[in-house]
Formats: C-alpha cells, sequence, structure tokens
C-alpha cells in the first residue's frame, strides 16, 4: 500500500499496529524503528497541489484508501466526519478508509485546524476529491467492463453496473498507479436523499485505541538517539538570565546545560534526570516587574493605548436613534485572561540535521504554518522541513504546544541530536498563550413600544499585529524574529440577532496586552455572547417579558425560530416575565435561563436553556441540566456531532464558573489546578442534545458554535434564581456572594 | 545503581535507578515503554498518570520507585487490548466516551477501581469517585455514563 504513497507515520503505525498484535503487553507504536523510518521517508512524488484528486487520496492496489488533510484532528473527531464523507462519494466502506493528517510531507494545505472549517473547507474539498475520484473510477470501470459509465456504480469499493451483474474493485482498476486527474469543482455529488454513511453514528477510529493505550500520542514518540530536554522559563516574564552554577547539577547522571542568552535548558538522557536537572539547576535572573495585575485588566484595557478603532458594525445611526429612546439601558461586561489549559502539557520531538534538514513531531493545530514560522525564526530551509502532527492533550486552540516545537528546534539544532522537549505543568498554564481579556459595553434604546431602536457596543481588545507570534525560545536567545500578536477573530457576536433598527458594534483595539494572547476555542464569541445574550435578557426584563417569547418575537430566521423553540420545548421551558417567584429550595435559590446565537453570524444556530441552583451562603452555583438546540446544516455524523457540542458546553461551564489566569506585577500565578481550577465531575450536568438535522443544507463546524452562548445562559439562569445579574466572568463563589450582598 | 522489582502487568519486572525518589512513571513510559499512563502534572493533581497498585488507583507520578517496589501494578495496557477490552474499556468504547484521550487511561483505571469495590454504583457514586481526575475536554457525561454502563454489564 505505501507503493504510491511515500510512507506516512500512520501507514507506519498501521503496519506496527498489526505486526505486534500478539504481543498485548509490548509497545505497539513506533518506538525507535518506526518513527525513524517515518522521518527519513522519501517523498515518492505523491502531489501536494490541492487542484489534483491525487493530493487529498490515494486509492491503494487492496482496495483501500488514504486521505490526507493538512487539518488535524485534535480530539474533536474530524478524522471520522472526513472518511464519511469520503465512503460516501466513493462508495468504498468507511473501514477501508485511513487518514493522515498533518503531516507536511504528504497532506496538501488546507490550512490549519481552528475557527470550525475542519468540515466547512478541509472535508468539503476533500469531498469534491473523492466526488471527481468517483467519476475517473467510473470511466477506468468502464472501458474495463465494456459498458457505458452511465450504466455503472460504486458500491462496496467495486465499479459495477447499475442493474447488477459482476463488477471490478477499485484497487484492481487502478492498480497502484496514481489517478492524475485534476480536482472537478463541479463533479457531482451523491444525493442527500440517498445517503448511507454520512448521517450514521460511526465510531471514531481513534477512540478504541485511546481506551486500550495503542494511541500515539506527541509525547510518545521516541526516535534513536533522542534526548530530554527541559527548559528553565524566567521567574519574572521580561527578567534576563544574569549566571547560572552548573555544579548545582552534581550527581545527576548525563546532563548538561545548554544556554544563549536568556534561553536556559537542560538536556539529559534519562528523561527524569532532566526533570530533576530543571528544578535543581540554581540560576539567578534580573528582576522585572512589568505587568500590571490581573485585578486591574479591566482598567487597564479602558485606560490602554488605542491602535486603531474600528466600527465592525454600523447600521443605520445607532448614536441619533439611541438619543431618541424612550428607555435607555447599559451594562459592562468583562472576560478574563483564560488558559488553554491543556490536560497534558505541551511536548515536541524535533531532529534538526547538521544540514538543516529538521524533522519535527508536534501536536501543532497548524504543522503548515508552524514549519513556516520555524524555518523563519531558526534560518531552516522549509523544503527540507517536515512537521508531523502527532495528536497531544486537546489543545483548543494555539497553546504552548508550537512553543514546545520551537523549544526541541533549537534544542536539536544546538546539540547536534534529536531533542524531546515536554513541558511541565506549572510552564504549560504560565506561559501558554492565552485567551484574550475581554471589555464590553452595551446600551441599547428602546422605543414606547419595546422595539429595540438601538444597540451599541463598545469593546476593548488586544490589538491584532501582523506577524507569527514570537516563539518564547527564540526570543530569550536573542533570536530576531517576527513579533506578531493575534487571538483571532475576536469582535464577532456583540450585534443582537434580533430585531433592531439602528446597530454600531466599535472595537477598540488595545495597542499592549500584558499576557501574550492567542485563539482560544470560540475566540472572543463565548465573552461577546456572554455580554449581548446577557443584555438581550436584561431588557427583555426591563420590559417585562419572558425571555424566549422576547427573543422569538425579534426573530425572523426560521432556522433561529425553531432552534430556540425545539430548545424551550425540551427544556420544558415555563415562561415567566421576572425572576422565579418560587425560586427558594430549601438553602438553594433555583432558576433557569435560555441563550440564543447565530455563531459569527453566519454559520450554526444554537439556542441554549439551562437550570441553576445557586447557594446563597457560599456562593456556590450548580448547573443542574442543560438543553442544547443545534443546527449546524448537514449532520455528517451525529455521535461525533454531539460529544462536540457536550464538551462545547461542559468545558465552557468550567471557563464561566472557575477559570481566571492570575497574575501579579512578575508572573502568571495561576500555575497549577489548584490555582486554576477547572470544572469536576460533581458539578458535571446532565446534558441533553437536540440536533436539528438538514441534510439538503451544507455542513457547517462544530468544534465551537455550542460554547458561546453558555455563559449568557448561565448568567441568565441565575439572574432568574436571585435576581441578581452577574456581568463578570468567572463567576466563582466569591464574586457570587459579593453580588447577592450587594443586592 | 539500586534495584526495584515489582509486579507490571503480570510479569515480574526488574530496573534500575540512579534515584529512589524517581516517580514510578517515568520507568513506565520509559525503559518499559507504556504508553497508558500519561503526565499530566506531576502533583497528584488529575490523574492522568492513574495505575492500579494492589488494585487500588494509584497517582504514578508521585510514587517512588522505592514505595512501588515489591507491588502489583497494573497500567491501561494491562486491562486489555483491543481485541480483548476489558468490560470498563469496552463501555468506554461502545460510548465513545473520550475527545482529546489524554485522560482516558486514569478515568478507565479509576472506574475500574471503583467497580471492583463497587460493582453498582450509583451516578453521584461516580462522580464523587472521579471527581480528583480532571477531564479537559468536557466528556464528563459520557465517562459517567461508560462506567455505569459497565457497572450494568
Amino acid at each position: 500500500m505505501t507503493a504510491l504513497a511515500s510512507l506516512s507515520r500512520r501507514d507506519l503505525l498501521k503496519a506496527g499496529g498489526t505486526l505486534v498484535v500478539s504481543f498485548a503487553f509490548s509497545v505497539t507504536l513506533p518506538r525507535d524503528g518506526a518513527a525513524q523510518a517515518a522521518a527519513s521517508a522519501p517523498d515518492s512524488g505523491k502531489p501536494l497541489d490541492p487542484t489534483e484528486v491525487d493530493s487529498f487520496l490515494a486509492i491503494h492496489a487492496d482496495g483501500t484508501v488514504t486521505v490526507y488533510t493538512s487539518k488535524p484532528d485534535v480530539g474533536q473527531g474530524l478524522r471520522i466526519a472526513m472518511i464519511q464523507l469520503v465512503a460516501e462519494e466513493l462508495g468504498v466502506p468507511a473501514g477501508r478508509i485511513s487518514i493522515v493528517d498533518g503531516d507536511t510531507a504528504v497532506c496538501p494545505d488546507q490550512g490549519g485546524t481552528g475557527g470550525s472549517t475542519g468540515l466547512t473547507r478541509g472535508g468539503t474539498e476533500i469531498r469534491q476529491a473523492a466526488a471527481t475520484a468517483r467519476q475517473a473510477l467510473i470511466a477506468l470501470g468502464a472501458s474495463r467492463l465494456n459498458r457505458p459509465a452511465a450504466d455503472l456504480t460504486i458500491s462496496d469499493g467495486q465499479v459495477r453496473p447499475s442493474a447488477g451483474g459482476a463488477g471490478v474493485g477499485i484497487g484492481a482498476l487502478v492498480a497502484g498507479r496514481r489517478l492524475g486527474v485534476k480536482l472537478d469543482p463541479k463533479a457531482p455529488l451523491a444525493a442527500p436523499a440517498r445517503y448511507t454513511v454520512v448521517g450514521k453514528p460511526l465510531l471514531r477510529p481513534d477512540v478504541a485505541d485511546k481506551c486500550t493505550a495503542r494511541h500515539v500520542y506527541v509525547h510518545d514518540v521516541s526516535v534513536p538517539g533522542m534526548l530530554h530536554a527541559r527548559v528553565i522559563r524566567p521567574p519574572a516574564v521580561g527578567a534576563k538570565l544574569t549566571s547560572v552554577d552548573e555544579s548545582s547539577l552534581a550527581g545527576i547522571p548525563d546532563v548538561r546545560v545548554v544556554r544563549m542568552n536568556s534561553f536556559l535548558a537542560v538536556v539529559a538522557k534519562d528523561e527524569w534526570a532532566a526533570v530533576r536537572a530543571a528544578s535543581a539547576l540554581k540560576a539567578t535572573w534580573s528582576d522585572w516587574q512589568g505587568l500590571p495585575g490581573h485585578e486591574g485588566l479591566d482598567r487597564y484595557l479602558r485606560a490602554g493605548a488605542i491602535d486603531r478603532d474600528q466600527a465592525v458594525v454600523n447600521k443605520g445611526d445607532a448614536a441619533a436613534a439611541m438619543s431618541g429612546a424612550v428607555t435607555k439601558l447599559s451594562a459592562s461586561y468583562f472576560w478574563p485572561n483564560q488558559s488553554h489549559a491543556s490536560l497534558g502539557p505541551s511536548c515536541a520531538v524535533a531532529d534538526v540535521r547538521a544540514d538543516g534538514a529538521a524533522t519535527i513531531w508536534s501536536a501543532s493545530q497548524g504543522p503548515t504554518g508552524l514549519r513556516t514560522t520555524l524555518s523563519k525564526s531558526f534560518g531552516l530551509p522549509a523544503d527540507r522541513m517536515r512537521v508531523v502532527f502527532c495528536e497531544g492533550s486537546g489543545s483548543y486552540g494555539t497553546n504552548g504546544g508550537d512553543y514546545a516545537a520551537a523549544d526541541a528546534v533549537l534544542l536539536s539544532k544546538t546539540v547536534g541530536q534529536p531533542v524531546r522537549v515536554q513541558w511541565s505543568r506549572q510552564d504549560e498554564l504560565a506561559w501558554d498563550p492565552k485567551g484574550p481579556q475581554q471589555m464590553i459595553d452595551l446600551r441599547a434604546g428602546l422605543d414606547a413600544n419595546g422595539r429595540i431602536v438601538a444597540w451599541d457596543a463598545e469593546m476593548w481588545l488586544p490589538a491584532t499585529r501582523q506577524g507569527a507570534r514570537p516563539y518564547l525560545a527564540a526570543e530569550a536567545a536573542g533570536i530576531a524574529q517576527e513579533n506578531g500578536s493575534n487571538g483571532g477573530l475576536l469582535s464577532q457576536n456583540a450585534d443582537p440577532p434580533y430585531a433592531a433598527d439602528n446597530v454600531r458594534v466599535l472595537v477598540h483595539n488595545v495597542k499592549d496586552t500584558p499576557l501574550v494572547i492567542s485563539n482560544l476555542r470560540a475566540p472572543g464569541k463565548i465573552a461577546n455572547v456572554f455580554a449581548a445574550e446577557s443584555f438581550a435578557d436584561e431588557i427583555a426584563a426591563s420590559l417585562k417579558v419572558d425571555p424566549v417569547a422576547f427573543r422569538l418575537s425579534r426573530l425572523g430566521d426560521p432556522r433561529a425560530i425553531e432552534a430556540l423553540t425545539r430548545a424551550s420545548q425540551a427544556f420544558d421551558w415555563q415562561p415567566r416575565t421576572a425572576p422565579n417567584p418560587q425560586a427558594k429550595q430549601g438553602s438553594l435559590l433555583v432558576g433557569r435561563g435560555v441563550a440564543y446565537m447565530r455563531y459569527k453570524q453566519a454559520e450554526n444556530y444554537v439556542a441554549m436553556a439551562m437550570e441553576v441552583a445557586v447557594e446563597p451562603a457560599t456562593g456556590n452555583v450548580t448547573v443542574r441540566r442543560v438543553v442544547c438546540a443545534h443546527d449546524c446544516g448537514l449532520v455528517v455524523n451525529p455521535d461525533g456531532l454531539r460529544n462536540q457540542i457536550e464538551g462545547c458546553i461542559v468545558q465552557t461551564l468550567s471557563r464561566t464558573l472557575h477559570e481566571e489566569v492570575t497574575f501579579n506585577r512578575s508572573r502568571v500565578t495561576s500555575v497549577d489546578w489548584a490555582s486554576y481550577p477547572v470544572l469536576r465531575f460533581p458539578e458535571a450536568p446532565a446534558v441533553d442534545v437536540v440536533l436539528i438535522d438538514r441534510p439538503a443544507e451544507p455542513f457547517m463546524g462544530a468544534g465551537e458554535a455550542a460554547t458561546a452562548p453558555v455563559a449568557a445562559a448561565l448568567g441568565n439562569a441565575i439572574f432568574d434564581a436571585t435576581g441578581v445579574r452577574l456581568r463578570t466572568a468567572p463567576f466563582t463563589p466569591e464574586r457570587v456572594k459579593l453580588a447577592l450582598a450587594g443586592r | 545503581m539500586a534495584r526495584y522489582t515489582f509486579r507490571l502487568n503480570g510479569r515480574l519486572v526488574s530496573v534500575e535507578s540512579w534515584d529512589p525518589e524517581q516517580p514510578l512513571l517515568y520507568v513506565l513510559r520509559g525503559s518499559q515503554g507504556l504508553h497508558g499512563p500519561k503526565f499530566g502534572c506531576g502533583l497528584g493533581q488529575c490523574g492522568a498518570c492513574t495505575v492500579l497498585i494492589d488494585r487500588q488507583a494509584t497517582r504514578s507520578c508521585t510514587l517512588s520507585l522505592s514505595r512501588a517496589a515489591g507491588r502489583d501494578i497494573t497500567t491501561l495496557e494491562g486491562l486489555g487490548t483491543i481485541e480483548r477490552p476489558s468490560r470498563v474499556q469496552a463501555a468506554f468504547i461502545a460510548e465513545q466516551a473520550a475527545q482529546c484521550g489524554y485522560c482516558t487511561n486514569g478515568m478507565i483505571i479509576a472506574a475500574t477501581a471503583l467497580l471492583s469495590r463497587t460493582p453498582k454504583p450509583t451516578v453521584d457514586q461516580v462522580k464523587q469517585n472521579l471527581a480528583g481526575n480532571l477531564c479537559r475536554c468536557g466528556t464528563h457525561t459520557r465517562i459517567v455514563r461508560a462506567v455505569m454502563r459497565a457497572s450494568q454489564v
């Protein structure tokens, strides 16, 4: 099966897995040999050009198919969805299709994983490639079977007469060659009404492996001659290294210190020796106190120098309409820095050769972009670099993984051997680039009938700076590099999805950011919807209108109306026009809230209702149940989709209830699971997901959308229970108690 | 260098280490080539490194080799295989109770220990028992379902 494509990691893994099945307790995957072989595998000429079908698909002589995509599956279930799309178009059973994601040597560039584009971009292209391949296979079959193409179909991996009769396997038709056809953007797609694979809850191929320790994470990669490294970060963000006392490592075997300006690392043969050395090494650093402290972050944002102002939505004249409004409301909302908080600290392996050729194993969500930036930063030839994606702990955006890859590259280049770098728990929480701080002021003007005549949103965000985010390693080592800053598309969804005559969303792009920021799942949208949908609730309360009724009467899009209706029905929503008059249940106050949004105002429709119990004595908030109605168009794999939606909801409850990066004047102080708590099992609510499947509509990505209404639905439920509005996340017990005391 | 002997997934293993304080996890992942137990925090806070020691769920990231010596250790690899998964593994697969899967090792090990003590736990008992195992992807509801499913086999 490797005759067509160059040996990929997964081909090897697959071979490895088959070979060692009988050794139940031995290492099933590429210790040494296989991973190294993957590194040295020559490119056999497999095309990467996205206009070629062969770039995306290889049909092997045994009838199996390999799909290639640069969009990695980072635990969200993208692989099975892509496999199902290909299976449907090609008429090949899903079990015969495997996928290689994020190997720059063999995968065409479809961009990285992010922005919920895995299926919308990645899947759409691959489906079209499969549809094109289908045409080509039918043409091959027509000449082989001597029948008109119009009489043929493909099923079970065979091109055969639609009317029945003997067929020929696609593997035999292709016979180890490439298809050699251009991707046809007009190749007809299978009709949704006749889908047999798309829409089915097929099992993800990785889950069984993950449950039986067969899945290979980047943390498991090992290559011959590999050394283990730990990087010693400064005790203050901008501190410089002044001295190192290597004698402090006496007694730790086979360890050496690597120092370049303020880049400090230990490299050892034995991983534990590296860990011990990193904590034992005595180093002195300059004093540095350049951070504002997290408690002043809201003031920091408001007072910050502005890079530029930008009206991202400007409909009508919000200011004029506001001045003429009968009723005016205003409120401010704040969202703190949050960590990706990956459960496993970032890890990478790099093998940089003397001639500049390099292989990097990384869990990066963007292997192609990583290659480009590593090449520029470390002066390596991009065309001789290969980044091999290997799944890591869930990243939910750009966590510390790209930084770890840079650490490994710099160290491997310096010591001349392959180097594996794994971060510590403390470094992951301290140094991963953070989800951005956001401040949102909202004002609304209503006429005498309660119509929204003006909606004015002003937000303060860290500005985007062009260029790649600088690597910690290069920065510390004094290597010149780009100095970009980017947290993703942060300004969407602050305008209401409801009828409003005049709307403005004004973004103040604040020049500086205390902590480095990056894209964290649903960038910006969680905070913006928290603000907009809490504020919608505030308007409804001021009008004494039930929150669901308020929304339904101001929505026009039938899909929006259906999502909200289905959610409220599944929740058994009981309308009321003021906070719950029967909130008290023993020592608890109980209420329910709702939120709705359309992701990016252009993608998924998500409506969510939840029930909470608030304990005024402690400030504890317990979410009892969540109902979510979700419309992302065509559902490719309903179980994979539910898994994503459940995860979106529970993870965002964690972010809303618990998570805030704390920092003093020098450093991040939330550096373990005690100081950066995340949601635990006893707090996990029942989640009921209502899928609205629309086979005739295009599919949209679902890795983020259901995160966006969570905070607002929770805040609105707390309002219903207590009559008190929370406008600052996280809703910690202390903050809830304070808010209740101030009522 | 001192030698430490223990039983690992049913066979007797003897390892050398220069440091009696070396946590078991590094030996399991290093010389023993196992990938089930994962490094998550090194602080005993998250549960990704959990193994069974004498049938108790134990954090291998904070258990020194000297204390592991002489014990009977089972890792995820020792519970079952993809062809013959244990009932807990099979239930996790059936419920598709993983996203990134980095916590899955600890969840399956902790659930296995729970079910060996409490074969028919309530949902609340499962949640309380897993309270020290963190999942960042938010797969909690499925994990609870998987443990309940395993308890009903």
